[in-house]
């Protein structure tokens, strides 16, 4: 066992619920060996520096498509990277959540090539259907960037979502797992976007928190899953109907986010949280 | 049946004829290329597709069905000459087939017309829209003939055109185009790129063709065999040795330093992957790949 070579993520890829070929190879291009060493060390920061701890795991399905929709927390990408460790290391039910990867990083080399690796696809409508209908397990941010670009001070408010994700749902039939991760602004507080810079790298933006680099401070986090939301139709209903649809989902990732925010003595954590289940088992 | 296939001395078809006449349909060949040891119960004729032999063919032995297989690509052919045969060719077969009462006819095109691009889904469907010429000029032919004998369907409704969109093939001929690029000990790769290519044997891409003369198909359709895997896998299994060089460098060391030559658009299908969706070939036809793509790899690794 070393940094890169998890035994409970190894037993977990092991374990999914994802057609492997000879070469370890699924149909999209997800590699196993991949997905082990780069899940490796994200499960190292998820129990011993973000110290998440998960609640509701028994919302996510053990097999079937879904999509577990999120909102976005701290600007670095530890939000995506923890939801995701998250559904890995879930022994009772691991899974993989495939999401959509931004254009600029699908035509670069070696993002190119990592993205596919690990299972996210070119940001196309067209990527989630087909994921979707080979009962795989999406995971969207209907905020998009605007939500990971969000200031210290607008901490946990929800900004205008996209409502492609509804169509998706609603065209295959997927159940929607709406996901509150909580931490992750404390852990990376962006005090200020240098807009220049971002123009300069073609970014979305760049941001400046307290600890002056691009890494996020040991707060402890914690994901917490609700309960799935089925939905009526097609795909193809007008805007009023889907954004109605949309607002039900913001409203239940509103509550989960308050209810995780009430849950947590103070705000700047850095021990661990304790779940309920694991004292019961003890 | 009675059924005639242009480019017969080509790889594939040579395998479609044997596959035809073997199941009792009556085979007759045109190719301005010879077919020295042509098998019994084929008959064959030396004839560029675009003269007057040709039509002769159709005139005199009045054939029921039509597999076209008479293109050409970059890989063996210049420029002028491909718009004459893919282009001037396919036209003129198809007007023959009008003109001969032929009832049925078959394109074999490939899946590359889909072209290989970041921002394009993989398991292309057949409604979407060819792309390649737009980023890869040596195949805007091939796209314009794809769509030139799709247009037959409107064109003559009374032949049942059948366009297949067939992705690469491997096997013990060692012909076509993934054949030719990994045909040295070395294979280019573009560092930091490793798409996603679909192949199927040699002897299922035959065996498909024949299923779908055989069906009397009508449409365009996509035709693969297993699930495709990463370029990378590809060129190891075939116990080549991949040699990633950088992007810029890719261009100027084709067809040196013991590399096979490509064109310079090529590299965006070294790039990006170009996968379809044969589900409705195979709904269609009931076609299923005999081979996995282990054992294509592997048997075209030993053969």
């Amino acid at each position: 066992m070393s940094i890169l070579d998890d035994e409970q993520v190894r037993l977990n890829v092991d374990r999914l619920p994802i057609r492997f070929d000879e070469y370890g190879f699924d149909r999209f291009g997800l590699s196993k060996k991949t997905l082990v060493r780069a899940y490796s060390p994200m499960a190292y920061f998820y129990r011993h520096y973000l110290k998440v701890t998960a609640f509701g795991m028994e919302n996510v399905p053990a097999s079937g498509r879904a999509l577990v929709i999120a909102n976005h927390s701290g600007g670095i990408g530890a939000d995506a990277a923890m939801i995701l460790t998250s559904l890995i290391l879930n022994d009772e039910a691991p899974r993989l959540g495939q999401g959509m990867a931004e254009y600029f990083l699908t035509r670069s080399p070696f993002t190119s090539q990592a993205m596919t690796r690990l299972g996210h696809l070119t940001g196309l409508p067209e990527h989630g259907v087909q994921l979707l209908e080979d009962e795989r397990l999406v995971l969207v941010f209907p905020e998009g960037a605007r939500g990971a670009g969000k200031l210290y001070k607008d901490r946990y408010k929800l900004v205008r979502f996209g409502t492609g994700f509804m169509r998706l749902a609603l065209q295959t039939g997927a159940p929607i797992i709406p996901c509150a991760f909580i931490g992750g602004e404390e852990a990376f507080p962006q005090l200020y976007h240098i807009k220049w810079l971002a123009k300069l790298v073609n970014g979305p933006f760049v941001p400046v928190a307290p600890q002056l680099v691009l890494f996020p401070l040991p707060v402890a986090c914690q994901v917490y899953y609700g309960p799935p939301m089925y939905f009526e139709g097609d795909g193809s209903e007008p805007d009023h109907v889907i954004r109605s649809h949309v607002e039900e989902v913001r409203e239940a990732m509103t509550r989960l986010i308050s209810a995780g925010l009430d849950a947590r003595p103070q705000s700047f954590m850095f021990e661990k949280m304790r779940d309920p289940k694991e004292d019961r088992v003890r | 049946m009675k059924i005639l296939i242009t480019g017969i001395s080509g790889t594939l078809a040579r395998g479609v004829a044997h596959r035809l006449a073997q199941r009792g349909h009556k085979v007759i060949g045109i190719d301005k290329r010879p077919w020295p040891d042509v098998p019994d119960g084929v008959e064959m004729h030396q004839a560029d597709i675009r003269k007057r032999p040709a039509e002769d063919v159709f005139r005199i032995a009045r054939p029921d069905a039509l597999v076209h297989m008479a293109t050409v690509t970059h890989l063996s052919t210049g420029t002028e000459e491909r718009y004459r045969i893919n282009l001037g060719g396919t036209r003129k077969l198809f007007e023959y087939c009008h003109e001969y009462g032929v009832q049925q006819a078959v394109f074999v095109g490939r899946h590359t017309v889909y072209g290989a691009t970041p921002d394009s889904p993989l398991y292309h469907t057949e409604d979407e829209p060819p792309l390649a010429g737009a980023a890869f000029k040596e195949l805007a032919d091939l796209v314009a003939a794809d769509l030139y004998a799709g247009s037959a369907l409107w064109r003559w409704p009374e032949i049942d055109t059948a366009v297949l969109r067939l992705c690469y093939f491997l096997g013990p001929s060692r012909g076509g185009t993934l054949a030719s690029f990994l045909s040295k000990p070395r294979v280019p790769l573009v560092l930091g790129f490793d798409p996603l290519y679909q192949l199927m044997h040699e002897w299922d891409a035959e065996e498909a063709i024949t299923m779908a003369v055989e069906s009397r198909l009508r449409g365009v359709f996509n035709v693969a065999g297993p699930p495709p895997v990463p370029l990378s896998t590809v060129v190891s299994a075939t116990g080549k040795r991949g040699v990633p060089i950088p992007e810029p460098l890719y261009r100027r060391v084709l067809g040196r330093f013991g590399f096979p030559y490509l064109p310079d658009d090529a590299i965006a299908h070294v790039k990006y992957p170009i996968v379809i969706d044969p589900q409705a070939f195979s709904d269609a036809t009931g076609f299923e790949p005999k081979y996995s793509t282990k054992q294509t790899m592997e048997g075209f690794r030993w053969n």
